[in-house]
């Protein structure tokens, strides 16, 4: 399941475009972005994949009162639960999952600019699957899924197409 | 500032360093401004005891992301119509990434102008990490 609605707030913003070595003052400065060119607060291109904060069922982030599968007292937490949709419930990822399963490709088509203010309602379906040997990695899963987010009137704003693999076994480069 | 179409032929190239020895502290900070705590990008016990990989790695939502820096740099904010690419390899702590947008072509679409490009990311041993794509309106 993905976020049913994720707000797109000017602090997420800024936190996003630090962690990703950006300092455009148009994803922080009011002021200076909205004499900008963009006329406001806009979201970096992959901000989209930080909907999975408001995914309540993503996998890959620890939860109050549930085991979480990184170290503690031993190096895995008991029972790994795989992540129930390969940690594709983010940003229409498909990937990122845990364990075995990586982050393949993802694509974006951007109808307009992503603001400050915007509160957008995703919709993900699954998209193609299939098979394919690899080299390293033995029998690879590909997954296919499609998010499209739409904003408070209905108009879509960006459509994410991420795509997922699972491996049979480790791959280190 | 947007790019000028006119300015603009096949063959263009637009180069930068995106990040100089990655720390594993901008692993983390990544995972917490995207939501996406995996302990294979953010917990090197697990990634090195559990996982089996020679320590943790970079999400490659961070390359992108860190890529895309690179894009708006170049085509200005608010310009970008589409962006996406493969992860081709794994990014490690200490790894230096240089992403390079190439100018495939400028043309027309209903009557506005597109730039479409080819991007591509590599790290210090010349290993490609990202390749994609990138369409922008341009003036």
């Amino acid at each position: 399941m993905a976020a049913k609605r994720f707000p797109v707030e000017a602090g997420h913003i800024m936190m996003f475009a630090r962690s990703v070595g950006d300092p455009n003052p148009v994803y922080y400065d009011q002021d200076q972005a909205r004499a900008s060119e963009a006329g406001g607060i806009i979201a970096p291109p992959t901000f989209v994949q930080a909907s999975a904060q408001f995914d309540p069922d993503y996998g890959l982030r620890p939860k109050v009162g549930q085991p979480w599968f990184g170290s503690a007292k031993e190096p895995s937490g008991a029972r790994r639960e795989r992540p129930a949709s390969g940690g594709s419930g983010g940003g229409g990822g498909g990937g990122g999952g845990g364990g075995t399963g990586l982050h393949a490709e993802q694509h974006y088509e951007y109808h307009r600019p992503l603001r400050a203010g915007d509160v957008l309602t995703p919709t993900t379906k699954p998209g193609k699957t299939w098979e394919k040997e690899g080299r390293r990695a033995g029998k690879l899963v590909f997954s296919e899924s499609i998010t499209e987010y739409r904003d408070q009137s209905g108009e879509l704003v960006v459509t994410a197409r991420g795509i997922g693999v699972r491996t049979e076994r480790v791959v280190e480069s | 500032m947007a790019l000028k179409a006119a300015d603009l032929k096949p063959g263009d190239k637009y180069v930068s360093v995106i990040v100089e020895n990655l720390s594993r502290t901008q692993i983390v900070q990544y995972a917490g401004a995207s939501g996406d705590y995996n302990p294979l990008h953010t917990d090197e016990v697990f990634a090195t005891q559990a996982a089996g990989y020679p320590t943790v790695f970079a999400h490659g939502m961070l390359t992108m992301g860190m890529t895309g820096r690179l894009l708006t740099d170049y085509v200005g904010d608010a310009r970008l119509t589409r962006y996406g690419g493969r992860f081709t390899s794994q990014v490690w702590p200490g790894d230096t990434l240089t992403a390079t947008a190439t100018v495939d072509e400028v043309r027309d679409d209903d009557g506005r102008r597109i730039v479409d490009l080819t991007v591509r990311t590599v790290n210090q041993d010349g290993t490609e990490v990202f390749s994609g794509y990138a369409s922008a309106l341009v003036d």
